[in-house]
């Protein structure tokens, strides 16, 4: 009996598109890398500090009323806007010289607008971040990334070897600068939460790598015959349903979230999403060609070193 | 073959049922409640009934009264309308010395609550309430230190009578000039054996000797950490003098200070009494000279200008008779003359004699009271954060001292009730070591936490339900073994978050979902593996056992990378960011019990020991 399948033994010859994946992959990196030097990001209050300040109303207001109200009382700088509803506002002030710097200005602004009110005014959220915890998040966050791939630097070259290592990072560096270039290019807000599932993505696209890497190994000790390519195409293809219905039922989990998880965790997930995505290309495309470029060679991975710190029960 | 030994199947059920039971008080509805607390003592069962019988006077539905830990009683309620009337009846009508706090209390039943099981412990994201980061300005802490140092030099050298020419503190380091060296010796002898702190150097400039004597920086450390010790403290007084339940004030780092308050809705009451650093002084006003001179720049010796709140300008003397650090206790209240807010005071026994000792020397002469408030802003100048220290001093009353007092007395002459109560609470707190700051606030309302939860349990059960179908659909008997391992690895993250009361928090529930979408990998690994095994030609029995095998250090290899992911992001993380690293690193280390353990004995139990024709993969 046939069972569902997404494919059948499948044997694309994913290394000889290689050099076409290099270039399309340097291009992309080059989009990105000039997006993010030039156009920079559009950082959340997380980064740049600030003060951000959601305000649920019982009737509709206009957002103009809520501006000359902050206007009279010398609040100039704060950019009101809609959010959701006529009666849920978001209002932001951004860091400024002077009294804005400070977590009073929230007050203020709370103070001065339910005087203001006819009906009920919810302080629904307040969020301030002042100039120079903004900096140290900035500086945390870039070492946090550092860190990590440093991290799994390591534990591959000792797990693996160095060219594996390389292959790896060199597709996690493809996966980072993809996800944050996008978040640049099509300026969407960068938050402490895209920096978290920029780490997941570390996460996730390396585990995707592994497994590959892991195959290509075994594959190296047990196929006698077959050039370095063939074997890591090979190795590629036997995977590749598995990478498929990972990454799927990932995206799965990860399109509920964007959807169904409202507004403090869409960034979040989209980062994801996006990583999700490149990660798995990256896998095939970056890591596997790196390593084959480097000269990975059935010698190096030869005497097979003894495997298996968990040991499986055998009865 | 494929057969687990009978402990291990046993070992796999303990760890499920365990992990049951951690997570059953999660299945529990949260009541509103508010929990009361005395000042001194305990609520006892007469005021508990005290409280029942004010409710239903009120009208207001009452579930439960329970006495608590600690002396405290938690009033639970039906619904959250019912606890908002309940704590306005509360603020009508409870006595002074008891405080009353919103809160959510797990409806328990008693053997649950008897096992010392508590649900998991939601993030101020999810339950509503305040967090700020406090940043201690240490530096200022050390200053003020060298600055009471001064001071003390100072006396000293007068009452030893060597005579000096002028004593001051510069760049961090005490400064003594002298006219001759051997003075300046003998000085050095004396103060090196009264301030064994100090470290004294001496020199000699334009003909003038001078001695210098700075703290050494194992001394500098010692007051930097008593500061921040001394500055916690004090917080902590102040938050629990609010009335707030289980409030969190922990240290972050080497200078900051995290205050969480689960449930409080009001940020600028709260911003003002953390920041806050009002204090009295009491001074005599100097009546000898004129105003007017002063306003001109000419400021008599021994007088300093003040005004008054109405902008009055007036004279005070510079000799301070009594400092807020001299108050002991303090309490607001009415005036029972004039009817207007006063706070209530009472001195240490020093203060007591130098305030009897003066209004007695000046009876019919006016006295002032200084409230003075000071608090850190920073600002940004030409883009760069600059500290800078507010401070104002303000005459709220002047009153002629009609007979000599001590110890008690009242002080009135406060803007508002609401005022009145800040001071008090604030002088019975006691003063901040060093001047703070808040850095970073983040407030959630509590309508806003409830949606959260709702959207993140939404997500989670619809992204779960999606590869639950997926896997019964694409791997069949094994999908659902897969899928049936993917709740328990659900509830075990619950049971593990429950456990170690971590906090819990939106960005966890992400990672929780994320964990749901990538725990599945594993049981792909091992079931595609299975698969190919059947295509190369082998029997089902090895084929099972073959992919168990063979996946296995995949499935480790890719976990661990995960997991240094994840504990690079709890260490460099803060609050949120941390959430979502204490899930995920929880998440994989359960995915791997389940995915690997948990499937294959589940797989052993449907399979394993008998011959077998064909798999259902």
């Amino acid at each position: 009996m046939a069972h569902a399948q997404i494919l059948k033994d499948s044997h694309i010859d994913f290394l000889g598109k290689r050099r076409i994946a290099a270039i399309v992959s340097g291009a992309l990196m080059v989009i990105c890398l000039l997006s993010i030097l030039l156009r920079g990001f559009n950082f959340g209050l997380d980064f740049t500090g600030g003060t951000v300040i959601e305000l649920g109303y019982e009737q509709p207001v206009e957002v103009s009323e809520i501006t000359a109200t902050l206007a009279e009382e010398g609040i100039v700088d704060a950019t009101v806007q809609y959010f959701g509803s006529n009666r849920d506002i978001l209002i932001r002030i951004a860091p400024q010289e002077g009294e804005a710097a400070s977590a009073t200005i929230s007050d203020r602004v709370f103070r001065v607008l339910s005087a203001d009110v006819e009906g009920g005014l919810e302080l629904r959220r307040v969020e301030f971040v002042g100039p120079q915890v903004g900096e140290e998040l900035r500086e945390q966050g870039g070492l946090a990334v550092l860190f990590a791939l440093i991290g799994i630097l390591v534990y591959v070259a000792l797990r693996f070897e160095w060219r594996f290592a390389v292959g790896a990072v060199a597709a996690l560096m493809h996966d980072v600068l993809f996800t944050i270039g996008m978040f640049s290019l099509f300026y969407i807000p960068f938050d402490l939460t895209v920096l978290a599932a920029v780490l997941a993505v570390i996460g996730y696209s390396l585990n995707d790598t592994i497994v590959i890497f892991d195959r290509i190994r075994e594959n190296f000790r047990k196929m006698r015959k077959g050039t370095v390519i063939e074997i890591s195409n090979r190795s590629v293809n036997q995977t590749l349903s598995r990478t498929i219905i990972t990454s799927g039922t990932t995206l799965l989990v990860l399109l509920a979230l964007y959807v169904l998880g409202g507004e403090a965790i869409a960034g979040f997930s989209l980062a994801l999403i996006i990583g999700v995505l490149v990660g798995t290309y990256s896998t095939i495309y970056i890591a596997t060609a790196a390593a084959v470029w480097l000269g990975i060679s059935r010698a190096d991975l030869l005497p097979p070193e003894k495997e298996g710190t968990l040991v499986d029960d055998r009865p | 073959m494929n057969q687990y030994p009978l402990w291990k199947n046993l070992l796999i059920l303990a760890v499920i049922l365990f992990g049951l039971v951690l997570a059953l008080p999660n299945l529990f509805p949260q009541d509103p409640a508010i929990e009361v607390q005395a000042s001194e003592g305990e609520v006892d069962s007469a005021t508990r009934a005290e409280i029942a019988a004010t409710m239903e006077n009120a009208g207001v539905p009452v579930k439960a009264i329970e006495k608590r830990e600690g002396g405290k009683a938690l009033i639970r309620f039906e619904s959250p309308d019912a606890q908002l009337r309940g704590q306005a009846t509360l603020d009508r009508t409870l006595e002074e010395g008891y405080q009353h706090a919103l809160t959510q209390s797990p409806d328990l039943p008693g053997w649950v609550e008897a096992l010392g099981l508590q649900p998991m412990f939601l993030g101020l994201d999810l339950r509503g309430g305040i967090h700020v980061l406090i940043d201690v300005d240490m530096d200022a802490a050390v200053t003020q230190a060298l600055e009471r140092l001064t001071g003390d030099v100072r006396t000293l050298l007068r009452n030893e009578r060597i005579r000096y020419l002028t004593v001051g503190h510069e760049d961090g380091r005490l400064e003594v000039r002298f006219r001759d060296a051997s003075v300046r010796d003998e000085a050095a002898k004396l103060i090196r054996r009264e301030f064994r702190d100090l470290d004294i150097t001496t020199g000699s400039q334009g003909g003038d000797a001078y001695l210098y004597g700075s703290l050494p920086p194992a001394k500098q450390e010692e007051i930097k950490r008593f500061a921040l010790e001394q500055n916690i403290t004090t917080l902590r007084n102040r938050v629990n003098a609010l009335g707030v339940a289980e409030p969190i004030i922990q240290r972050q780092g080497e200078r900051r200070i995290i205050v969480q308050l689960p449930g409080a809705q009001d940020p600028a009451r709260l911003k003002d009494l953390l920041g806050a650093t009002a204090t009295l002084e009491y001074r005599l006003v100097d009546t000898e000279h004129a105003v007017q001179d002063a306003l001109d720049g000419r400021v008599p010796v021994g007088a300093a200008l003040y005004y008054e709140r109405n902008g009055q300008p007036i004279l005070l003397k510079r000799r301070v008779i009594v400092t807020g650090d001299q108050i002991t206790s303090a309490a607001a209240g009415f005036d029972q003359q004039s009817g207007s807010p006063m706070v209530s005071v009472s001195l240490d026994g020093q203060g007591a004699r130098q305030m009897r000792r003066v209004t007695t020397e000046n009876v019919g002469k006016p006295m002032a009271v200084v409230f003075i408030e000071s608090r850190t802003v920073t600002r940004l100048v030409d883009g760069e954060p600059v500290k800078e220290r507010v401070r104002s001093e303000e005459v709220i009353s002047v009153a002629n001292i009609l007979e000599p007092f001590g110890r008690r007395f009242q002080t009135t002459g406060l803007d508002s009730s609401e005022e009145a109560h800040n001071l008090a609470l604030l002088l019975r707190a006691g003063a901040l070591a060093a001047p703070i700051e808040i850095v970073e606030e983040r407030t959630i309302g509590p309508s806003l936490g409830q949606d959260n939860i709702d959207q993140g349990m939404r997500s989670v059960l619809i992204g779960l339900a999606l590869v639950v179908l997926f896997m019964a659909l694409y791997y069949r008997v094994f999908g659902l073994v897969a899928d049936l391992v993917l709740i328990v690895n659900l509830v075990l993250i619950v049971a593990v978050l429950s456990l170690l009361q971590a906090t819990l928090t939106m960005p966890g529930i992400a990672g929780i979902v994320l964990t749901v979408g990538m725990a599945v990998d594993a049981n792909v690994l091992i079931f595609e593996r299975i698969r190919e095994e059947i295509r190369n030609g082998s029997t089902p029995q090895a084929s099972i056992h073959a992919g168990y095998d063979k996946a296995l250090s995949t499935i480790v290899d890719a976990n661990v990378t995960t997991l240094i992911a994840a504990i690079v992001l709890f260490s460099f993380g803060t609050g949120p960011v941390k959430g979502f690293a204490v899930t995920l690193f929880i998440g994989i280390l359960t995915s791997m019990f389940t995915a690997i353990l948990g499937s294959r004995a589940l797989i052993n139990l449907i399979y394993g020991g008998r011959r077998v024709k064909r798999l259902a993969i």
